[in-house]
């Protein structure tokens, strides 16, 4: 097994309220290599989200095995970056203090990556610049070098774009897409878009809920820079589709990408 | 495509230094200050009543020259001064306490909020029978005058705190130290301003009180010694002196206020 491998074997999360018991995840199996890009995508409440909150370490209350590099997850570290859907910077810091967090820029190595990082993800010039100042995906952009910063071996990213509009959305993807081949980060990406899905990774994750289990895990051998228009792609998207349909008991709807 | 620019982005429009805008502030207290002269120079009102503002002015450029306005306004500065920094040192240290710890609140903070209940100035007799009518009684006056709003201000302030930032800091392993310096106290710094504007003026009020019972120097003692003889001119200049060292005290907190917070995105009107 190589390094940084991402292990989960027989995971089970059960949320009790004060009146049921509510499965969120049954039975998930999954095995993660370094350097890959996976998304994960489902209605709500099919687990998705609960699923990386337990790879983040921000919930450790399962059962099952869950190895990031043949160790036990028992809480959040550095070697795990997480990116919500909202940026979360701090309104009182500028960009780049916002990247460099509870590190201090006065230390050459650390201002050096900094500044790597900002160019890496297109904001050179908005150093200076605090969080008022910024659009939507330029924040997050903020908050996608600031995780980075932190070396981490693999990227959580819990709807990341979802509340972007469609063009910046797409620019993001393209972003996000350089920073995976740049770095070889670990990408594990949630999100309810089914274009988004196919057009990212390299395996999609199909999640289902009631309760939320992994419903099938659907190679994309397309390779990178994918193109939308593409028949290739089209067809993956309707294999995806499929997926959904043949679940007949239940109805979903799915975000707007469809 | 490209979302790049070589422009750093206006961090603040730069504002004109308007003649008008300066001068906005100043015309109500002119015009006051007009029209009560021109009632006191038509003899309308009796001057032991209402000096005319020329009279007072008179008067008080003399207590600055002979000495004896300094005099008090040491005094009570020095009072002020002492009494603020201990009651807002405590203030704070109890407030991020509070602020942090649910069991702390549990325990301290019921008290805290059923002696708050109490009218500060209906203990100053207490405090004479306790201390008698010395400097320490005065000073822990106007430090539990500064006390509250410090306390109070910098409890809500930590429990303000965004709890999805401090999410953040949980994931990228931020140290106590850490998290205490980068995001509870910048983000709790409004309200710790606000707690010191109020403690600044409760420290005044305090203040005056304080002194208008047994001492011999200060300004409340000016003011309370003059009505005794019927000197309403230096009752003026100590009331002139008050505002002044208020609006002194208030503006050099809201200046900080304004540098620490430039950060703020709220509505400026």
């Amino acid at each position: 097994m190589s390094k940084n491998t991402l292990v989960i074997e027989n995971l089970n999360k059960v949320f009790t309220t004060p009146n049921e018991q509510v499965i969120a995840l049954k039975n998930v199996e999954l095995t993660v290599e370094q350097g890959e890009f996976l998304t994960v995508i489902g209605p709500s409440g099919c687990g998705k989200s609960t699923l990386l909150k337990i790879i983040a370490g921000l919930d450790v209350d399962y059962t099952g095995k869950v190895e990031l590099d043949n160790k036990a997850i028992y809480g959040p570290s550095l070697q795990k970056g997480f990116i919500f859907q909202e940026p979360r910077l701090f309104p009182w810091l500028t960009v780049e203090k916002n990247i460099a967090g509870d590190r201090s820029l006065k230390d050459p190595t650390i201002k050096q990556q900094v500044a790597e990082l900002i160019k890496l993800v297109k904001l050179e010039g908005f150093e200076k610049a605090y969080p008022r100042e910024l659009s939507g995906g330029m924040a997050q952009r903020v908050s996608i070098a600031r995780a980075l910063l932190r070396n981490p071996a693999i990227l959580l990213l819990d709807e990341p774009f979802g509340a972007l509009d469609a063009f910046t959305r797409s620019h993001m993807q393209e972003v996000l897409l350089n920073i995976w081949q740049t770095n070889k980060t670990t990408m594990i990406f949630v999100t309810h878009d089914l274009d988004e899905a196919v057009f990212l990774g390299q395996r999609v994750i199909i999640m289902n809920p009631r309760p939320g289990h992994i419903k099938s895990i659907l190679p994309i051998d397309l390779s990178f820079p994918r193109k939308r228009s593409s028949l290739g792609f089209q067809e993956m998207r309707r294999a995806v589709l499929n997926e959904f349909e043949k679940v007949e008991e239940e109805t979903y709807t799915i975000g707007a990408g469809i | 495509m490209t979302l790049t620019t070589k422009n750093i982005p206006q961090t603040q429009a730069k504002k004109k230094l308007d003649l008008s805008v300066m001068l906005s502030p100043w015309i109500v207290p002119l015009a006051i200050v007009g029209l009560w002269q021109m009632i006191s120079s038509l003899k309308l009102v009796a001057p032991h009543i209402l000096p005319a503002p020329t009279k007072i002015a008179a008067t008080f450029w003399l207590l600055l020259a002979n000495g004896e306005l300094l005099n008090h306004l040491v005094v009570s500065g020095e009072r002020v001064l002492v009494g603020f920094l201990l009651g807002a040192s405590v203030g704070l240290v109890l407030g991020i306490v509070t602020g942090f710890s649910k069991l702390m609140q549990e325990i301290v903070d019921p008290s805290l909020q059923m002696l708050r209940t109490v009218p500060l100035l209906a203990l100053i007799p207490l405090f004479i029978l306790w201390f008698g009518v010395g400097e320490f009684g005065k000073v822990l006056m106007i430090a539990l005058g500064a006390f509250f709003p410090i306390y109070v201000n910098v409890f809500l302030g930590i429990r303000l705190v965004n709890i999805q930032l401090y999410e953040v800091t949980g994931l990228l392993q931020y140290s106590f130290k850490k998290r205490l310096t980068t995001l509870i106290m910048p983000s709790a710094m409004p309200n710790i301003l606000l707690g010191i504007r109020l403690a600044l003026g409760a420290s005044w009020l305090v203040l005056v009180v304080s002194e208008m019972m047994g001492t011999s120097a200060g300004l409340g003692y000016m003011i309370q010694d003059a009505r005794a003889y019927s000197q309403t001119d230096i009752v003026f200049v100590g009331l002139v002196m008050f505002a002044l060292l208020g609006k002194l005290s208030d503006s050099l907190v809201y200046t900080i206020e304004r540098k620490v917070l430039k950060w703020q995105d709220t509505f400026k009107g």
